[in-house]
């Protein structure tokens, strides 16, 4: 299809009211562009984003309307940046959102919530929803072959829904991730690249291929469509919540696109008058091991200095980060803060959020929760706070960082006195750890 | 010096879609120059009003990241590889 006519047609789309969005615009310098498989202003090279009719929105859109839409993420689909009614509906979206009484109270505060991506469909992570947007996208621009750079959840996640789409895949990862992330990629039967370098450099790689094959790489030049699915993890709390918004929200921080869409998602939904307006308070975790935008907020700096990664939550481990201005913009703005934890720390906060609310988190997760726990402690969380918690990765898949920290079976015979002698044993074993703790 | 220079699709328009480029320069800050000089217009878009590569655009020697090193003096020798690219988002 030739630009001009799929220009016209996207025209013809928004005058029928099946898609609110108009054009993609510069974030830095405004430069307007129409919405093909662009990622970088030609001018200045900041990133762009998808803009909305919000008139129109406000005029279509209700809470009714949206209840009435299905239970996946296509129940926002007037908020994303798709053409059709040719959606991939892979069942991505509407994760729970758990009380987690059991978590506060081991840290001492009373309302908080897990938004617990952890069992998102197909691939149980975040990444569903941005790669459900990007290839029902990629498809509309004629797209047949698709792409990412990925530290795993992505090439997952892409694999996985080309499968459903029909749409060949090529994904690449650095050589070095974790088995259960590599596995979960090859399943699906796409080429997979794995490169001998960090993440970091599978990305610049990746931005030469797509210089000279044309193929729709989801975060490269389909970023803007991308990057937008990540804001129903904003639209679903809200709903979630009974329409509200809430006080403080905790979050990764990788390439700082999930906090900054989050924000984008609340913001919206302000806008057009789905939720009362209200000011969240917006944190952001990294690891010590790759911790550029904690580094930056933490220095007051407006610039990122890249660092090379050495954690083990692979998941974020980017040097690089594209939008780690942003999120540092937007915690300054909300009074916000931006951590780092230990690989230590990230273990134990993999295990305390399994103890305590049944939910078995990977990396990037523990690294979020052990902040949640860093922030408390410091006094920088209220105790009344209505706090949301981002859990975007599932644990079954970085097995490597925890194997070694949370014991083993108990081999016993099939008799019943040697079930007794171990039960007694690992009674005392646990006595022993309260004690050292009381300690 | 004479170094092979990768350009990002939203450039090649400055070196008739060309998607690399052969040039002459001892460091980065040069070759910026002698990339205005092959391809006039170009040195607007690789730089900001100071001068200094724009926030959103990343080169690497080599596969690395001029952060690393010498940022715009970072000497080349013949046979490196210059890319340009621009920044993108993760994982």
């Amino acid at each position: 299809m030739t630009q001009a006519t799929q220009t016209t047609t996207h025209n013809q789309e928004i005058l029928n009211g099946s898609a609110f969005f108009d054009a993609l615009k510069c974030k830095e310098c405004g430069a307007e562009y129409e919405p093909k498989a662009i990622h970088v202003c030609e001018y200045c090279f900041g990133p762009l984003e998808v803009s909305y009719n919000y008139d129109a929105l406000r005029r279509h859109v209700t809470r009714e309307t949206i209840q009435a839409g299905p239970l996946s993420i296509w129940r926002y689909r007037p908020f994303l940046p798709v053409a059709g009614d040719n959606l991939i509906d892979v069942g991505t979206g509407m994760t729970p959102l758990v009380k987690a009484h059991r978590l506060a109270r081991r840290l001492g505060i009373k309302n908080l919530y897990i938004k617990n991506d952890a069992v998102n469909m197909p691939t149980l992570s975040f990444k569903d929803r941005v790669v459900s947007v990007a290839l029902t996208r990629a498809r509309e621009l004629g797209f047949t072959t698709v792409s990412c750079a990925s530290t795993g959840n992505l090439a997952n996640s892409t694999a996985a829904i080309a499968a459903k789409a029909g749409l060949d895949c090529c994904v690449f990862i650095p050589a070095d991730l974790e088995a259960g992330k590599v596995l979960g990629t090859l399943v699906y039967g796409p080429v997979v690249m794995a490169v001998e370098g960090n993440y970091d450099q599978v990305n610049r790689l990746c931005s030469e291929v797509a210089n000279t094959h044309g193929w729709g790489f989801v975060n490269i030049n389909l970023r803007p469509y991308y990057s937008e699915g990540s804001k129903t993890l904003g639209y679903e709390v809200a709903e979630q919540l009974g329409w509200q918004l809430p006080d403080h929200v905790v979050a990764p921080l990788a390439s700082g696109s999930l906090f900054t869409k989050i924000y984008k998602g609340f913001q919206e939904f302000i806008k057009v008058g789905l939720v009362e307006d209200k000011a969240v308070r917006f944190s952001g975790a990294q690891a010590e091991g790759c911790s550029p935008i904690a580094s930056a907020f933490r220095e007051g700096r407006d610039f990122i200095k890249p660092v090379k990664p050495n954690t083990i939550a692979k998941s974020i481990a980017i040097g690089n980060p594209a939008d780690g201005v942003y999120a540092v913009d937007i915690a300054q703005k909300t009074n916000g803060n931006i951590e780092s934890v230990t690989d230590p720390e990230i273990i134990e906060g993999i295990k305390l959020l399994a103890e305590t609310e049944g939910i078995f988190t990977e990396t990037a997760g523990g690294t979020t929760i052990a902040v949640l726990k860093k922030l408390v402690e410091a006094g920088k969380i209220d105790s009344d706070e209505t706090t949301v918690v981002y859990i975007t990765g599932n644990g079954l898949k970085t097995q490597e960082a925890v194997q070694g920290d949370i014991g083993a079976p108990l081999t016993i015979e099939a008799k019943l006195d040697s079930f007794e002698r171990a039960l007694e044993r690992s009674r005392t074993l646990d006595r022993l750890e309260w004690q050292q703790v009381l300690v | 010096m004479s170094v092979k220079v990768l350009i990002p699709t939203p450039l090649q328009k400055f070196t008739s879609n060309q998607a690399t480029l052969e040039c002459t320069a001892a460091n980065i800050g040069e070759l910026i120059d002698a990339l205005e000089t092959a391809c006039p217009g170009i040195k607007d878009r690789l730089c900001d009003d100071k001068g200094q590569p724009r926030r959103f655009l990343n080169f690497y020697v080599n596969s690395e990241d001029i952060r690393f090193l010498d940022g715009t003096g970072t000497p080349l020798k013949d046979g490196d590889e210059v890319s340009i690219v621009p920044a993108v988002a993760g994982g």
